[in-house]
Formats: C-alpha cells, sequence, structure tokens
C-alpha cells in the first residue's frame, strides 16, 4: 500500500515536471546562442505587433482591415518563410530572421533594429498563440546541397524548367508576376494574392540569396498558391531554376543575368524586357 | 476587401498593468499636485518644434509604440526608420502606393495648466528709481506652440519634412524645412539633407519627453557663460555678441551614414553661423548679432551593441566647432548692415553619450564640455583690446536622464543636469559663477496607443538653480516650473 502511494506520489511528480518542462519549453526560442523567453517577447509584442497580428495573435488587429496583404494568424501557425518541408512548423530561426527581414511588399517592415534576444523573445511569444506548438515540433530543416558554378547551360536549363513545371501559368512568361492564373488567385485567408514579380521585385519575400530562393521552392509558401517542388525537382535541378530566375531579376546586377546577357538569346530578351526608372520613384529603378 | 471587426480591448495581462497605471497615475498626480502647492516660475518659453508624427503611424499602419519608446522619444526602431528618410524599405514606401486621400500631416498641441516662480526677479524698488529682487510666481491655464509637421517622401529614396510651428499668440515660424536625399548610390552610408533641420543630436531636444518652460530644454544644448555678476548699482551681464545651441534647428547641409540596422551612425553637417535664424541677409534675429560669411560644422558618431537580455546599448560622441564674426564691418546710420560681421572668433561645444538600456529602465548619461573666445566670453569686439583680466571661459557638464517604461502607456521621467565653469571669463568672478544644477521629475501615461492620433497625460515639475544670477544682488537665481497638461497629437 505504501509502495503504491509512493508510486502514484511519484507519477504525479513525473507529469508536473513534464508538464512544466512542455509549458517552459512552448515558452521558450532557441536561435544560435541565445534563448527568447515569452514573458519578455510579451511585452514587445504589445509594444510593435498588436496593431496589425492583434492581441490574440490572430492576424486581426486594428490596422488589418486596411492591409492588402493580411498580417499572419499566429493561432493557425502557417507560416510562408520556412527552411522546413512544407505543412510543418517552421524552426524559431526561421520565424527570428522573418522578423529581421521583414516581407518585401507587405506591411511587415524589417525588425532589424531590435537586438537579437528581443527577435528571440517575440519568436518564443509568438509561439505561444497557437497549440501547434505544444503538440508539433518544427519540421527537419532541408538540405540545401552546395550551389552548382554558373553557367550557361545550368541557365538554360532552368528556363526549360520555368515552363515545364508550369511557373508562368502564376508568375508569368517573363516573371513580371502577370501570368494567366494570376488574377485568380487567393491566399489560405481567401484574400486575393499575387504572384512575385521578379522584374521589379529587388528582393524575395523570404530572404535575397540564391539558397534563400532555392529554399522557397523546395519548402514552398505555405498559406499560398505557391507549392512545394521538394517531390518534383532534383537539387541540381533547383539550383538551375534558381541561376535562371536571378536572369528575371533585370533591376538587380546578378552573375547570372551578366552572362545571361551575353548570349544573343539572352540580350535580346533582356532588351525586350528591361523596363526604366519611372518619375513617381515606384520602386522601379 | 474584407473589413473586419478590430480586437476591442487589451488582453486580461494587459489589462492588470492598465489598472495598475491608472493607480499609479492618479498617486503620482496627487503627488505632482502637491508639490506644486508648494511655493514656487519662469518667463513663459513654451517648447517648440518636438516631434511625434501620428501621420508616419497612419501611413504605416503602426502604433505609435512602435517608432517611439514613449512619445516623442524614438525606440531603436523608431530610429532606424528615421534615418533611412522615413521608410521602412518594404517597396512600399513611395507615396504611389498611398491611397490619393493619405495627407502626410500632423498637428501638435498641449493645453495646460501651470506654475512658475522665480525667486529674484528685478523689480521696482520702492525708493524711486531704484531696483530689488523679489520672489514672482504666477500660474494659470494655458496651452504650448502648435506644431503642424508635414513630412514624408517625395519619391522613394527622396523625404522631407516642413514645420511651421507657432508659439502660443499663433505667431508662426518655421522650425523645419529640409529635403534629403536618401541612400545615394544604394548605400545607406550616403544621405544628404539640406534646409533646416535638427542637428543629430542622439539626446534629441526636439523629442525631449519634459515639457515645461525650466525642464522643457536641455540647458548643457543652450549654456553660454555669464560675464560678470550683478552688484550694487552693476546688473548682470551675459554673453551678447552671438547666441548659439546645438539643440536649436541650424540651417546648412547634412551627410549621415549609418549601417543597416543603424547600430552605427556617423553624421557632419556644415551650417550657418546665425543658429538657425532665417534669412541671413537681413538680420540675424530679434537680437540682431553680427551676421557673415562664417559657417560651423557638427560631427557626431555613435555606435550601439547588445548586452544579452539589457538590450540595446549605444554610447557616441559628438562636437560642434564654430565661430562667429564679432562687429559689422560696415553700418548705415550707426545699424550693423546684415551679413558684413567680421572679427570671427571661435567656440566650441563637444560630448560623449551613453545610452543604456536594462529591459524596461534606462539612462541617458552625457558629459559635456564647453569654450568659448575670450572675445566671445567678454563680449568684446575682434577690433577692441581684450579687457584686463578677461580669458577663454570653459566649463564642463553632465545630464542624466533616466526612464522608466511600465508598459508603452506609462512613462515615468527623471534628468538632472549640472553645469560647472572650469574658467571664469574673468578669474575674479566668483569660482562657481553661472553654475546650473536643474532636476526634472515627471511622467506622461498614454490612455490609448493606435495608429491614428496620440494622446498624454502630462505631469511635470522641474527646478533650475543658477549661481550667481541673481540679476541685482548676484546671488543664486532659482526657477521652478510645475506643468499639468494633455498633450497630443493627431
Amino acid at each position: 500500500m505504501m509502495r503504491a502511494h509512493k508510486i502514484i506520489r511519484f507519477a504525479r511528480i513525473a507529469v508536473f515536471i513534464f508538464a512544466a518542462a512542455s509549458s517552459s519549453a512552448a515558452q521558450e526560442s532557441h536561435i544560435a546562442r541565445w534563448t527568447g523567453h515569452a514573458d519578455a517577447g510579451k511585452q514587445l509584442y504589445f509594444r510593435y505587433c498588436w496593431g496589425c497580428h492583434g492581441f490574440r495573435g490572430d492576424g486581426n488587429g486594428e490596422n488589418a482591415q486596411y492591409l492588402n496583404i493580411l498580417p499572419r494568424n499566429f493561432v493557425a501557425a502557417t507560416f510562408k518563410c520556412r527552411s522546413t518541408p512544407t505543412g510543418t512548423l517552421p524552426t524559431d530561426e526561421d520565424l527570428s530572421r522573418a522578423i529581421e527581414r521583414g516581407l518585401v511588399n507587405s506591411n511587415m517592415p524589417s525588425w532589424s533594429a531590435l537586438t537579437n534576444q528581443q527577435r528571440g523573445d517575440l519568436v518564443a511569444f509568438i509561439k505561444t498563440f497557437s497549440p501547434r506548438w505544444k503538440s508539433e515540433k518544427p519540421g527537419d530543416p532541408i538540405q540545401v546541397p552546395p550551389e552548382p558554378a554558373i553557367n550557361l547551360e545550368s541557365i538554360q536549363h532552368g528556363k526549360e524548367l520555368f515552363t515545364k513545371l508550369e511557373c508562368w501559368k502564376c508568375h508569368g512568361a517573363e516573371g513580371r508576376g502577370d501570368g494567366p492564373a494570376a488574377a485568380s488567385l487567393t491566399d489560405n485567408s481567401n484574400q486575393p494574392i499575387h504572384p512575385y514579380d521578379f522584374q521589379t521585385g529587388s528582393r524575395f519575400k523570404c530572404g535575397t540569396t540564391n539558397e534563400d530562393l532555392f529554399k522557397i521552392f523546395m519548402t514552398g509558401l505555405d498559406g499560398t498558391p505557391m507549392p512545394s517542388f521538394a517531390d518534383v525537382l532534383k537539387p541540381n535541378e533547383a539550383w538551375d531554376l534558381v541561376h535562371y530566375l536571378r536572369t528575371l531579376q533585370v533591376t538587380h546586377k546578378s552573375p547570372e543575368l551578366r552572362l545571361w546577357e551575353s548570349t544573343k538569346e539572352g540580350a535580346e530578351i533582356m532588351k525586350a524586357t528591361r523596363v526604366g526608372g519611372t518619375p513617381t520613384g515606384s520602386g522601379i529603378n | 476587401m474584407q473589413v473586419r471587426e478590430p480586437a476591442a480591448e487589451w488582453p486580461a495581462t494587459q489589462k492588470i498593468s492598465k489598472k495598475f497605471s491608472y493607480r499609479l497615475c492618479a498617486a503620482l498626480g496627487i503627488a505632482v499636485f502637491l508639490v506644486a502647492s508648494r511655493p514656487a516660475s519662469a518667463l513663459p518659453v513654451p517648447p517648440a518644434g518636438v516631434h511625434a508624427i501620428p501621420a508616419f503611424a497612419r501611413k504605416y499602419d503602426m502604433p505609435c509604440s512602435s517608432c517611439h519608446e514613449a512619445w516623442p522619444k524614438l525606440s531603436p526602431f523608431g530610429q532606424a526608420f528615421k534615418d533611412n528618410g522615413y521608410q521602412l524599405g518594404n517597396e512600399r514606401d513611395a507615396p504611389i502606393y498611398q491611397h490619393p486621400s493619405y495627407w502626410p500631416i500632423t498637428f501638435r498641441i498641449t493645453p495646460n495648466w501651470h506654475r512658475e516662480s522665480t525667486n529674484r526677479v528685478a523689480v521696482d524698488g520702492a525708493a524711486r528709481g531704484s531696483t530689488v529682487e523679489n520672489e514672482i510666481t504666477t500660474d494659470g491655464f494655458d496651452w504650448s506652440s502648435l506644431d503642424i509637421h508635414t513630412a514624408g517622401t517625395l519619391a522613394k529614396n527622396i523625404s522631407f519634412y516642413v514645420l511651421p510651428s507657432s508659439d502660443s499668440t499663433g505667431a508662426f515660424h518655421f522650425e523645419s524645412v529640409w529635403a534629403r536625399l536618401d541612400n545615394l548610390l544604394g548605400s545607406s552610408w550616403f544621405n544628404i539633407k539640406f534646409g533646416k533641420f535638427e542637428l543629430d543630436n542622439l539626446q534629441s531636444e526636439k523629442r525631449i519627453l519634459t515639457l515645461s518652460n525650466v525642464g522643457g530644454i536641455y540647458q548643457n544644448y543652450h549654456f553660454q557663460p555669464l560675464v560678470t555678476p550683478g552688484a550694487a548699482g552693476n546688473a548682470l551681464v551675459s554673453e551678447n555678441l552671438y547666441r548659439n545651441g546645438i539643440g536649436d534647428n541650424q540651417v546648412g547641409v547634412e551627410w549621415l551614414g549609418h549601417s543597416k540596422d543603424d547600430r552605427t551612425r556617423v553624421s557632419a553637417a556644415l551650417v550657418n553661423s546665425n543658429d538657425g535664424q532665417p534669412n541671413f541677409t537681413s538680420t540675424n534675429g530679434a537680437e540682431n548679432f553680427p551676421t557673415g560669411k562664417s559657417y560651423n560644422g557638427y560631427f557626431a558618431a555613435s555606435r550601439g551593441f547588445e548586452v544579452g537580455r539589457l538590450g540595446l546599448q549605444r554610447v557616441g560622441g559628438f562636437a560642434y566647432i564654430g565661430q562667429e564674426p564679432t562687429y559689422f564691418q560696415f553700418t548705415s546710420a550707426g545699424a550693423g548692415i546684415a551679413g558684413t560681421g567680421i572679427g570671427n572668433k571661435g567656440f566650441y561645444r563637444a560630448g560623449l553619450i551613453g545610452m543604456w538600456y536594462v529591459k524596461k529602465f534606462d539612462v541617458t548619461t552625457m558629459y559635456f564640455h564647453g569654450w568659448d573666445s575670450a572675445f566671445l566670453g567678454s563680449n568684446t569686439a575682434a577690433n577692441q583690446p581684450l579687457p584686463a583680466g578677461a580669458q577663454a571661459p570653459s566649463w564642463n557638464g553632465a545630464l542624466i536622464e533616466p526612464h522608466y517604461n511600465l508598459n508603452p502607456r506609462f512613462v515615468a521621467i527623471g534628468h538632472y543636469e549640472a553645469i560647472r565653469m572650469s574658467r571664469q571669463v574673468f578669474a575674479t568672478n566668483p569660482a562657481n559663477f553661472g553654475n546650473i544644477d536643474v532636476v526634472t521629475v515627471g511622467f506622461r501615461f498614454y490612455p490609448f496607443i493606435s495608429s491614428r492620433a496620440g494622446f498624454a497625460f502630462h505631469n511635470e515639475y522641474s527646478i533650475l538653480r543658477q549661481r550667481g544670477a541673481a540679476p541685482v544682488t548676484g546671488r543664486d537665481l532659482t526657477s521652478s516650473s510645475l506643468l499639468i497638461g494633455f498633450d497630443f497629437a493627431y
């Protein structure tokens, strides 16, 4: 009898410790050498974020009604920019990088002025909004193999993939975001959404590097019509597509664009697609 | 576009702090009022040109608290936004992306009750023609200057700021008028501003959290030595050849560069040597100081760094190096002809600043050093011999300004400044002649935080003592201000 009591008591303590540990883990983030704490993140959230993302993190802040691209709904815990496979939760670092980088063409600015610790604290607090963080673990980051050398074959192959995978249906044949399906696209909130315009965009939604671009179409942008191509693209093919997509960014002097312009085909396409600066200062330059 | 119901109220945890904030406000309000009921004035000098711009909040749909630790004081994010030419950098900064009805304009004014007291004011004595000192205390309802801020971007990477500001009578002047080319050559290190602007002061006097007549300026930014004390038969003499304050907006051109994350900031400005007065070809303000073709330079640099969970700390330094004409080369009917001032004599102000954060608590510390040429210090034109014993005055100063942000809606403010003369203009002056101490305490309570307007319940008490500055007797001069008001911008 005494032994049974001890076991029950031990079990209770174990359950309590497990619950406390689980709760604690959900209230923390771990990014490099920084450990974020939800209690500190809460203070920051109610200073910086609530106006758009709302008191409850549901993306229904007082300004949400005025935004063309709705703020992220942290309760749903569906995130565009991840290093993890589609359908999985992002890593803490993914969230921190999104906060630091901001989301171009949306109202989400870069919060690089915050400290790493503050971003970690915010991540920890954001994770308290959704029960998914208690029942699921973030996905394993996808492997990004070393980028092969940039050459014309790679760009040409990427161009073929762009056609074969029907990227043009949304992004348009010249990457202007004006493909035949563009007008009818909606996100998971049933809001109209525009495909990325490579011609005028200086940065991608989830980063600026070739590796970031690689991740975008290997992980997909969850919550948007942009799917993951992880099942249909081999890593080398993905790099080829990256190299071709860079040539569509006519405002960005990338090595890929310079190489592409040196060919007759590339030069002709560039001549036809290049746009000049506008007197409105609209960002096209 | 789908229109959704906005969230109606703060979450429970925030309600607790809101309730606490109300209680704290009430307690502090009573305390301030009690302090106010003691006898204590100063001449009304409304704080002008203070910056807080809900127009930006409306443009970007962000709450005031994003850019302001407590408006108008900037947060590091707000400082980065400002340094980037009022741009967030998400390709939506150009006006073409704004709704055509958007109007980048903000009004700010502060109706208030204030009480001003000065312990020794020169008044007519009982004996005919005599002058004596007496304490003068006044109080009453009032309002501040009206600031009309209009600012933003004209196009991507071209920003502007125009600030007509009135005194409480409605007489306007231009506090700021500038345009800026941002991120030239695609680099955040090349930004050129042209016009009338605030110098790149980390501790911005235009974003000061204290508003009273005594506490509403930084003494270190404006201090100029006294020349000789008041005594029987002789009035107090102050420097009267020039006026310069690095807290004052100046006219000129400024280069500013900063790292992408704004951790490192450097700037240099070339400005007129007329303390920001308009139209140097006609006068130099009401005091008509000599104006010439001289220019002054201002340099500032700072670096922010993270210290674990404490937050972002920042240290920096600044220097204002100037020269001022001391007399007019040409006169007409005895009056100097504007712009013909010559006989330039030098002065400088320099300092170090640290901004220290420990979570909700922060304190700004500043060391300040000033030096004036003996000619400027003794009010002597350069074509005249210096008075016997005249020497270049110098002084040191310190500023300590702590804040406690209980939450984005409440900030407690403290402020202490000291100025100590290290060398008097005349060695015969008392060693502490002109020394200043000023203490300010107060708080601001923001009942709501939104992206449409700002409102603060402002309470403040400030007291200043200057050694030997009584106009007749040369005794210590003490002034105090109490201010309770509604500070709002919309």
